[in-house]
């Protein structure tokens, strides 16, 4: 077994630091603390740093695997099956108002 | 009357429609077994009056001559699935009150067949575990301890609730859910009987999301009997899944029992890794021995790539999830915290509503999916997933299934693990390949360790051949003989 031992967690290279955590959770739309910018940093680095190890793979003139199912997507006529339920689709809803989902002004 | 609990599903299916017993009494006798195991924490909704309504309505069909293949008999329902009218959480804050205004495929096709549901069982966060302790409702307890002491163990993730509840008698059999051995390694952990069968065998439709090209629905099971029972029901071609096979579903119970004779079985090298407990080293020298004995040819197979499987895995499944947690926006459903700009409405539900190890996997998912790391890692890893896949079509060149443990270990103490997330993932060793592959896999108890936890060995098939994995492990639950149960100390 050549993964790193389980003890080597966070030991590894810093390949992500505190202001990558901060664009990456900008990008994810999460809110971190920034005292937990660096630990996430060192958290995520050392997963990072464990999968590098597929740089040693072989794989030129290799086709990517997007899925196991070899099949061509199915097609389906381009007609409506369903909809016009506007209260089951609101009913979860944190807000609405006259049949809406209710959001920050995004517009000024 | 005796304990309607200790029977299979195949024997209370059959009691049921000799009508020894009705629906309502294996159900009340379910409900009482469940409240007086909430020191496990395997539900996190019970729902007593809806199973008592079904059961009476199956009732009604099996006087009638009209029963489905599950016909009142009471099953739990993974928190990952959607029910209709029914609180579907996915183990996660930002779900916590969902109420789903549709059915999930998988559970419409039990009740379809007169299953009767208990209520909906604890789990990982998003399925994002292999303890159950990044609920967000608490870990289980595994029913199981160890003889030496009555320290609290894990049993095992994703489906942890699933598992536990099958192993503690709460249920007749449990829907779970597998993007990386959330079925498999939880049903070795709990002397369980778990199925992952192929990719696109079971609907995903109203499954909520975590890797979309991984997960895959099964059952959790008190043999390998009920899990051809319970997968025959659960699969089947579903046109609101684009990825769901339109392949006939074969009568899967018919083979359990079927003679392996003259199966060849492949016993994959690179599995032999460092550190594997001699218990189940020893185990899986058994499994040979016994597969040996009911006529199968072993062959000694390679599977080069299979060190690489995890990093690919820890690849793959969190850009998946990265994509699919971005619907979790505090509009549209969950939970919402407000702010005064739609960024902050975004930003600070997403941080109250998601734990720590979903963060830590939508983060890593982005990343590699970002400008500048997508080439060297996502592309990197869907290549090396291809290399993975190719192994096993070799290895099937000369073999019908493959023997392998289910998991490097015995179930471990709460607690244990949760500070080091790798070592956590080194649980799926064994499971994740098949996953990558797209492959059906079997966990199946092989016996206990010396310390009296629960181990198990896993069959591994090719794509669509369900089958000979069925036939594969009755033959190995036939000669392990296992029926140890854990000791019910949650009742004391």
């Amino acid at each position: 077994m050549a993964n790193p031992s389980p003890g080597s967690f966070g030991k590894a290279l810093m390949a992500i630091d505190a202001d990558t955590v901060r664009k990456v959770a900008n990008l994810a739309r999460i809110a971190v603390e920034e005292q937990r910018l660096a630990p996430m940093a060192e958290e995520l680095s050392g997963i990072i740093a464990w999968v590098e190890e597929l740089a040693e793979v072989e794989t030129s003139g290799v086709e990517p695997m997007t899925s196991v199912v070899a099949v061509a997507l199915p097609m389906r006529e381009d007609v409506v099956t369903d909809g016009g339920d506007a209260a089951a689709i609101l009913a979860n809803a944190p807000r609405t108002r006259d049949g809406f989902f209710v959001a920050p002004k995004v517009v000024e | 009357m005796s304990d309607l609990t200790t029977l299979t599903l195949a024997g209370a299916i059959e009691g049921l429609r000799a009508r020894r017993f009705s629906s309502v009494e294996v159900t009340a006798a379910h409900i009482a077994a469940i409240e007086a195991a909430r020191p496990l924490n395997a539900f996190v909704l019970e729902t007593p009056e809806k199973a008592l309504e079904m059961a009476a309505r199956a009732d009604a069909r099996l006087a009638a001559g009209e029963a489905g293949p599950l016909e009142g008999a009471p099953i739990g329902i993974k928190d990952l699935f959607c029910t209709r009218g029914v609180a579907s959480t996915a183990g996660s804050r930002i779900l916590e009150n969902f109420v789903p205004p549709y059915e999930s495929t998988v559970t419409a096709n039990l009740w379809r067949d007169g299953a009767v549901m208990l209520g909906k069982l604890n789990m990982d966060e998003f399925a994002m575990g292999s303890s159950n302790e990044t609920s967000a409702f608490g870990p289980v307890v595994n029913p199981w301890r160890s003889r030496a002491s009555n320290k609290a163990l894990s049993p095992g993730g994703s489906s942890g609730g699933s598992a536990a509840a099958v192993a503690a008698d709460l249920v007749l059999g449990a829907t779970a859910t597998d993007t990386g051995g959330s079925i498999r390694q939880p049903a070795a952990l709990t002397g369980t009987v778990g199925v992952k069968p192929t990719y696109g065998r079971c609907s995903r439709w109203g499954i909520v999301a975590f890797a979309t090209s991984l997960d895959q629905a099964g059952p959790l099971a008190k043999s390998v009997e009920d899990a051809a029972i319970l997968l025959r029901s659960m699969s089947g071609h579903d046109v609101k899944d684009s990825t769901s096979l339109s392949a006939d579903v074969p009568d899967f119970p018919s083979f359990v029992g079927k003679s392996v004779k003259g199966l060849r079985v492949g016993v994959p090298m690179e599995y032999r890794v460092e550190n594997m407990p001699a218990a189940i080293e020893a185990l899986w020298e058994r499994g040979v021995a016994w597969l040996k004995d009911a006529g199968c040819e072993i062959v000694e197979v390679s599977l080069p790539h299979t060190r690489y499987a995890l990093p690919v895995y820890y690849i793959i499944a969190p850009a998946e999830a990265s994509s699919n947690l971005a619907r979790y926006d505090g509009i549209r459903y969950g939970l919402r915290v407000d702010g005064p700009t739609l960024r902050d409405v975004y930003e600070e539900t997403r941080a109250a509503g998601f734990g720590e190890e979903v963060k830590r996997r939508v983060l890593i998912g982005t990343y590699v999916l970002s400008a500048g790391y997508y080439d060297a890692y996502y592309l990197k890893a869907l290549k090396v997933r291809r290399r993975i896949a190719d192994d096993f079509d070799e290895a099937f060149e000369r073999v019908d299934a493959l023997l392998t443990p289910t998991a490097p270990c015995a179930a471990f103490g709460l607690g244990e693990r949760t500070s080091d997330p790798i070592a956590m993932y080194l649980n799926d060793i064994f499971t994740v390949t098949v996953n990558l592959a797209g492959l059906p896999a079997i966990s199946v108890p092989g016996g206990l360790d010396a310390s009296g936890l629960p181990l198990g060995l896993q069959v591994i098939g090719r794509a669509l051949d369900e089958a000979t994995i069925f036939s594969l492990a009755a033959a190995l639950e036939k000669a392990a003989a296992f029926r140890t149960k854990p000791d019910r100390w949650w009742t004391a």
